[in-house]
């Protein structure tokens, strides 16, 4: 196994076998707690904040109704939605553990997550912007761009553990266990608006994210995350 | 059909929401979903210490209406002629698996030890109302009962009658019967508990959803084994419509 960031031919050795198992892990995991999560959300669409919230309490926000073709299962079924909510909230949940423990262990955070303070400085994060409008989102070592970094660092240390934070939360077996989770989140309604706002934010991601493969060079971006090779403009590596 | 990249992901996509459905009546593959729920029912009652309290909240924290859900109002002549008669004649049985069974009015309930609590009912839809609780510890009435050594679950035989005409029943195990906050409820919000809410008695199994908590019980059956009960899932939800029997996620 080559050590990333290794050229060869054009191509550089770009994500290590469990940063690409994890990816495809979670393709299927996320779309199934997404499509799920709206059969839930179809049972009761809408969202408070506070304790307790329900049909005679102000809502915040009142979700429409997902479509079949959007839900899992297709028809309206709330107790599989369940099963398959919680079945595959292990997979998401143990999934990103093991992948932090890894990324934290061979490095991946710190090489190619973490954002250095000179990427985030204002100018260097407006010229990042421009080349997005570019189409192109290259950076000299073949790296990850710093707006890309920034996208992923919300997933993997925001909306993912909000996620499973959140939807901890909502257990009422969980509420006896870690009570404190109400406090940090404000109540059991604040948690499942929050948590609602997360899977916003992962649709939100999963869409710019396909978007942005699409522009970028599809095979090629495919292709690395089979193989984990990424051949790099002009040869540039 | 012409082939282009829009038709192809929407054909795929239908394909694999169509897979899903496949998939989700197969009976294996629910097996392996099952998988999950039966994990979170182990690792909950691991890390649960057995008398860990779902939280209580303060009287400014109760919801204003506590919403109704299920039954509104049994059906049937029988149960029109308690409301009538003020639930005088009323019992709840307590048999099965006790060495003495016990059938109490709700007269009887109301001069036992009681306790009042202040939670928060969630829904299995994923609304929640606080109220104020005040019943009968269900551990009395096992206590007076005396549970034989083989009774395992406690399952609550109610007087409503469901929409594909079934009665509605639930049932627990007895690590959530003797749970300190386990009670047979009949009052809500100081107030004697009103008809859509269980009248006269109604389970509160505060570490669990909504369709745990029996309304209107009229018996409480010690038993070995869900089996052989009904549908055999230990509730109406569980048996008609696929709801977990573990309802505290």
């Amino acid at each position: 196994m080559p050590n990333p960031g290794t050229s060869k031919d054009g191509k550089i050795f770009r994500h290590r076998l469990s940063t690409r198992l994890w990816h495809w892990i979670n393709a299927v995991t996320v779309f199934v707690m997404l499509m799920s999560g709206l059969t839930i959300s179809n049972a009761h669409p809408r969202l408070y904040w506070g304790h307790y919230g329900a049909n005679f309490d102000k809502a915040w926000l009142t979700l429409p109704h997902f479509p079949g073709w959007a839900t899992i299962p297709t028809g309206y079924n709330l107790a599989l939605a369940r099963q398959w909510h919680f079945a595959f909230a292990w997979v998401l949940a143990f999934g990103l553990l093991f992948y932090m423990v890894r990324s934290l262990w061979n490095g991946h955070f710190r090489r190619d997550i973490a954002l250095s303070a000179r990427e985030v400085a204002p100018a260097h994060l407006i010229a990042d912007v421009k080349q997005h409008l570019r189409l192109d989102f290259e950076t000299p070592g073949g790296g990850y761009n710093p707006l890309q970094k920034i996208a992923y660092s919300a997933v993997l240390f925001v909306l993912l553990p909000g996620l499973i934070l959140t939807g901890l939360t909502l257990s009422p077996g969980m509420n006896a266990v870690l009570p404190w989770l109400l406090d940090v989140f404000g109540g059991r309604q604040s948690a499942r608006s929050i948590h609602f706002l997360c899977a916003g934010g992962m649709a939100a991601f999963i869409v710019i994210h396909l978007l942005l493969v699409l522009a970028a060079g599809p095979i090629n971006e495919v292709r690395s995350m089979i193989t984990g090779w990424f051949r790099v403009k002009g040869g540039r590596a | 059909m012409i082939l282009t990249r829009r038709n192809m992901l929407v054909t795929a996509g239908a394909g694999l929401v169509a897979g899903c459905d496949r998939l989700g009546q197969s009976p294996t593959f629910q097996k392996v979903l099952g998988l999950g729920e039966a994990g979170n029912f182990a690792i909950q009652r691991s890390l649960q210490q057995r008398a860990a309290l779902a939280p209580e909240f303060d009287r400014t924290q109760i919801s204003p209406i506590f919403r109704a859900n299920g039954t509104h109002l049994p059906a049937g002549e029988g149960y029109a002629r308690h409301i009538a008669e003020k639930f005088v004649n009323w019992r709840v049985q307590v048999d099965g698996l006790v060495a003495r069974p016990l059938a109490l009015s709700p007269a009887q309930l109301r001069q036992m030890p009681k306790r009042t609590q202040i939670t928060r009912h969630d829904c299995v839809e994923g609304w929640s109302a606080i109220g104020e609780w005040t019943g009968t510890p269900l551990k009395l009435l096992l206590d007076a009962a005396g549970l034989k050594p083989q009774a395992r679950y406690l399952v609550f035989h109610c007087a409503d009658r469901m929409g594909n005409g079934e009665m509605y029943y639930e049932s627990i195990d007895l690590i959530d019967a003797l749970h300190p906050q386990t009670i047979l409820a009949w009052a809500l919000n100081g107030k004697e508990l009103g008809v859509g809410n269980g009248a006269p008695v109604r389970l509160r199994v505060e570490r669990q959803l909504g369709y745990k908590q029996a309304k209107y019980v009229e018996r409480i059956e010690a038993v070995a084994d869900l089996a052989t009960i009904r549908g055999g899932k230990g509730g109406y939800w569980e048996d008609g419509h696929g709801y977990q029997w573990y309802a505290g996620i």
